[in-house]
């Protein structure tokens, strides 16, 4: 039994006194694909961000593929974080051309220029953006950038792939081409993704693991399809149906 | 004003002296300010050293230090009894260069500071979660707040090529030493040459406008 991707234990993060995550405990198996739903406001961005190492738990545990990622202080170890990347919300391109944003991981990776120029061509055809190399970043539509954004964290080939809301402010059709390439991603590529969303569908349609974070605690956690058609909760099943006033 | 502009066009050496020094002053003295502000206003911006914030208000504060008290400074430092006297550089070029440097400085440090600021959290994250290691994340930062860095140094240069106190006090305004547009628009003015005055300051205007169009041009294609 190889070691989970991420296993979380009596994690707590607080800002200001407020405690936003509290969670007992999580395993998220290496090459699933986990949906964490839940109202605005419930630490999924902040779940991302321990997971990310961006933060530091107060309390609790973080292993990463069996590894301790919580480092004493700091950031966790350069070639831990490096077999992560994470796509955040809103889109945050460098002001620089297409091809290096997406080269980015790759030259902070120390990768030679005849590969760099290889693989960046290949994310961006991955994401639909085949030639788009020397355009500017600046010049894209938002569903563009995203998908730009999904380019850079896949071009480096990490084990696991954080997203936070990615398609939250995209069209439908961006939305669908991201959705299908988070599947292609962990299909062919066996990443492990963590997707945060507040898109119930989208946890449907992509996730084979879902979980209900709600007031910073998991409330329940299952196989994406029991998940939805058999919550065990009744909070779940009334976020499910859209009856949870916030 | 026609006289002004006649020496000019005639390729008046003294008039050409005075803008190529006005020049070389204030760009050595905008050089040194980068060298040093940049990476102090990066530095400050980007690490969360102890006393930081105090700095950045000193650093804010004397942005507004008029140029008469930062030729003071400098004319106290190298005049013949000052610490550094024995070095002979008052009314030299050098004293110029350096009482700009300490009105320059600050500019830079502190809209560099400012600039950095802007991009710091999300750009570094973004550059984290992407593999960087904290240098090359703090780097990205800095490029990608290289515009306000850019103009960070042109209101440096400004402040610089138009400031006449300071160059004034530890230069002394010497014919074809250290006579510098400004200091040449001021003794025309006093000599009631008013004509040729307003065509120097024509001269420093275009010279400015000059060297912002070329920034501005470089700045574009970077």
């Amino acid at each position: 039994m190889p070691a989970p991707a991420f296993r979380l234990e009596g994690l707590v993060k607080s800002y200001g006194g407020r405690r936003v995550l509290d969670l007992e405990s999580l395993e998220v198996d290496a090459g699933s694909v986990w949906a964490i739903v839940g109202p605005s406001g419930a630490g999924k961005t902040t779940l991302l961000r321990l997971l990310n190492g961006l933060e530091k738990p107060d309390a609790g545990r973080i292993w990463f593929f069996g590894q301790e990622l919580t480092a004493a202080n700091g950031l966790p170890a350069l070639e831990v974080r490096r077999r992560m990347t994470m796509v955040f919300q809103t889109p945050v391109l460098f002001t620089a051309t297409v091809a290096e944003n997406v080269a980015y991981g790759l030259r902070v990776r120390g990768v030679d220029q005849g590969s760099v120029a290889r693989r960046v061509a290949r994310a961006l055809d991955l994401v639909g953006l085949a030639g788009t190399e020397r355009r500017g970043a600046r010049s894209l539509s938002a569903g563009e950038a995203q998908r730009v954004s999904l380019a850079r964290a896949l071009v480096v080939e990490p084990e696991v792939l954080l997203l936070d809301e990615p398609t939250a402010n995209l069209d439908p059709a961006n939305a669908a081409i991201i959705e299908s390439l988070l599947r292609r991603a962990s299909g062919e590529m066996g990443v492990t993704v963590v997707l945060v969303t507040h898109n119930l569908f989208q946890a449907r349609r992509v996730a084979d693991h879902t979980g209900f974070l709600l007031d910073g605690r998991l409330v329940e956690t299952g196989p994406t399809r029991e998940f939805f058609e058999r919550p065990a909760d009744p909070r779940t099943r009334a976020f499910i149906r859209g009856e949870m006033v916030f | 004003m026609t006289e002004a502009l006649r020496l000019l066009v005639s390729l008046d050496p003294e008039l050409w002296g005075i803008v190529l020094l006005s020049l070389g002053v204030s760009g050595t003295a905008v050089l040194l300010s980068a060298l040093l502000g940049v990476p102090a206003g990066a530095a400050l911006a980007l690490w969360e050293v102890p006393g930081a914030a105090w700095v950045a208000r000193f650093t804010y504060t004397l942005m507004g230090l008029p140029p008469i008290l930062a030729g003071l400074v400098v004319f106290l430092v190298l005049s013949a009894r000052g610490p550094l006297g024995h070095l002979q550089l008052l009314f030299t070029p050098t004293a110029m260069v350096l009482a700009q440097t300490l009105l320059v400085l600050p500019i830079v440090t502190g809209l560099t500071l400012a600039g950095v600021r802007s991009k710091d959290r999300a750009i570094r994250e973004l550059a984290l979660s992407l593999g960087a290691t904290q240098w090359q994340a703090a780097w990205r930062v800095v490029l990608e707040a290289r515009r306000a860095i850019g103009a960070a140094l042109m209101a440096g240069f400004g402040r610089a090529i138009a400031e006449v106190g300071a160059v004034m006090l530890v230069g002394g305004n010497v014919r074809g030493h250290t006579r510098v547009m400004t200091t040449a628009i001021l003794l025309e003015t006093r000599q009631g040459n008013f004509e040729v005055a307003i065509g120097l300051g024509l001269v420093l205007l275009a010279v400015a406008f000059a060297v912002n169009a070329a920034f501005y041009r470089w700045q574009e294609g970077a």
